[in-house]
């Protein structure tokens, strides 16, 4: 349950972002959040409505993109959608799979006013 | 504050004191208002504010630090993640007693509420602290910062962070070590590696504990192993075990391997 830490995060960029930038009030939060980044998009959203009470995010509208899965095959060097990370290559077999996209966790942008 | 484990801020302890936050996360925000300031924007216009940033960039600047001031010193660090009751810190405990001073050697001890660990930890005859994380479920890389302050570490030695036991949520956060290490025992099942797979991805090596129970168990280690090496073909492996002394030798090895080569970059670094 480290999505409570990863709130806690998102509320610190938008923070930031609004002393630099002088908004006041955030509608909107675009996240993209990669499917392999062991993230439970529920948890997140749960925690992202507690950290946020009194903020100037507070009752903002959260918008999670996922971002899919990716790996490459170090044996034979193929592409191809990895939807986890057990998963082999299905070309060649092997479990020597870079993950290549799909792990990442951004604030991509916000609707503020 | 989480219902569903308890996760979240402001009871962490370092040492019984409480971590210094650089900024309070729900203190009072002061803005502007409209009316007070000319030059502020249209608040009834909505714009879209481009950000692009990483959820984790914070705690990996702070691992960052914790890097380069452990690279710095010639200390070789490693993160200890398992799930409870693995036997990390009997590992531990064996693990001091083994060395025997030489690398000197301290503790970070990362548990949601007591001291108990770290006090087996100088019962062994090793300095540690604990971070306790009150309702946290894995140590940050600035709580490992602070605790390191705290600690005074010696140049020139090793230093073990023993992290909350929980095989999920502690693989995500780099605390500036050089190797993750994960302790998997014989008493668990052989799909774990399958089953909380971004641990075993984000760890180096894997030491599969308990193994003296082997004979009395159903636990197919080659299998453990298997599945370990499926989700990360490069883990290193040793069977160990703190209670017959099984693998200790290996690790040991890896562990005087690792700090001297940790000594060789300082010196490396300095002259260069």
């Amino acid at each position: 349950m480290h999505e409570m830490s990863l709130a806690e995060n998102v509320l610190q960029i938008i923070e930031d972002a609004a002393h630099q930038q002088g908004f006041t009030r955030v509608k909107t939060v675009w996240l993209e959040i990669g499917q392999l980044a062991c993230v439970e998009q529920e948890s997140l959203r749960f925690g992202f409505d507690v950290v946020t009470r009194g903020s100037i995010a507070e009752q903002a509208r959260l918008e999670i993109i996922e971002t899919a899965g990716q790996g490459r095959c170090e044996k034979c060097a193929q592409s191809f959608p990895l939807a986890a990370l057990y998963e082999a290559c299905p070309n060649c077999g092997s479990y020597d799979v870079k993950v290549t996209c799909g792990n990442g966790m951004r604030v991509k942008e916000l609707e503020v006013e | 504050m989480c219902t569903t484990c308890g996760c979240g801020n402001g009871q962490t302890l370092i040492g019984g004191h409480a971590l210094r936050q650089q900024r309070k996360l729900d203190g009072p925000m002061r803005f502007r208002s409209h009316d007070a300031n000319a030059d502020a924007p249209d608040v009834s216009t909505s714009r879209i504010v481009k950000l692009e940033q990483d959820l984790l960039a914070k705690n990996n600047g702070y691992a960052e630090a914790n890097r380069r001031y452990l690279s710095a010193h010639g200390i070789f660090a490693l993160n200890l993640m398992s799930s409870p009751g693995s036997g990390k810190t009997t590992l531990l405990v064996k693990t001091i007693a083994a060395l025997n001073g030489t690398p000197p050697l301290a503790v970070i001890e990362g548990d949601q509420q007591t001291e108990n660990d770290a006090a087996r930890i100088r019962a062994a005859g090793a300095p540690a602290i604990q971070i306790n994380t009150g309702k946290g479920c894995h140590l940050d890389a600035q709580m490992v910062g602070q605790a390191m302050q705290q600690l005074g570490l010696q140049d020139d030695s090793l230093l073990l962070i023993e992290n909350v036991g929980n095989l999920v949520c502690p693989a995500s956060f780099d605390l500036g070590e050089a190797h993750k290490v994960v302790i998997l025992s014989v008493t668990e099942g052989e799909d774990k590696p399958l089953k909380y797979p971004d641990m075993f991805r984000a760890a180096n090596m894997m030491l599969l504990n308990k193994c003296d129970l082997l004979p009395y168990l159903t636990f197919d280690a080659d299998l453990a192993i298997e599945y370990a090496r499926r989700i990360n073909p490069a883990l290193q492996v040793i069977r160990i075990s703190a209670t017959s002394g099984e693998g200790m030798p290996e690790w040991l090895e890896w562990i005087r391997e690792g700090c001297r080569n940790a000594v060789a970059a300082k010196l490396e670094a300095s002259l260069g």
